[in-house]
């Protein structure tokens, strides 16, 4: 799937031109973007969490030569997925959560 | 941020009301979730990729008890960060592309 086949769903589904339908996807990921440049987290409920983590430095090594080098600090987006996301990908009903009543 | 404030932000920078651009924060990531429940990998340029893994079943341990359980096999969903979001996040200038 890529992002043309989404502008589709919106523009059959919403009522909006294909350009409007257009516009409207990439100023949301556009705006996903932004908040996540800005270490930002974001929680979408019911598809998962996209979350900026801070990396300390550490050493590495270059696994054809054995050398050791630094791996610089640095900040990585990651991606957590939600209970209802996991629960939609192997086909249950409801997400099962352990404690649920 | 959560979803209630993606829909506020767009619904601002737009001209179109908060119902209808909930409708479309909430299409979009439903028709992500029913592409990805039918194991299609899902590309967003300048944003990332999603792929489902497949594991299958295996026998696990109950890590405080030592008893063995079948783990039944499952899908998980991994996204891996686009080149341009990476370096953006990381504070780097983006070579836009």
């Amino acid at each position: 799937m890529t992002k043309a086949e989404i502008i589709e769903q919106i523009y059959e589904k919403v009522g909006f031109s294909k350009k409007e339908s257009s516009e409207i996807v990439e100023l949301i990921f556009d705006t996903m973007k932004e908040t996540l440049e800005r270490g930002e987290k974001i929680k979408i409920s019911g598809f998962g969490n996209f979350v900026v983590r801070q990396k300390r430095p550490r050493i590495g090594r270059n696994p054809q030569t054995g050398e050791e080098i630094e791996i610089s600090a640095r900040r990585v987006l990651t991606f957590r997925p939600s209970q209802v996301l996991k629960s939609a990908l192997n086909g249950d009903r409801e997400p099962s959560t352990p404690a649920s009543r | 941020m959560n979803k209630s404030q993606l829909v506020e932000i767009v619904s601002e920078k737009t001209k179109v009301t908060k119902n209808k651009a909930e409708e479309v924060v909430n299409l979009i990531f439903d028709s992500m979730t029913q592409a990805m429940a039918r194991g299609d990998r899902i590309e967003i340029r300048g944003l990332g990729s999603f792929a489902v893994k497949e594991y299958g079943s295996y026998v696990g341990r109950n890590p405080r008890t030592g008893q063995s359980i079948n783990v039944k096999p499952k899908r998980l969903p991994f996204f891996k960060v686009g080149k341009e979001l990476k370096d953006r996040v990381d504070g780097k200038p983006s070579s836009e592309s």
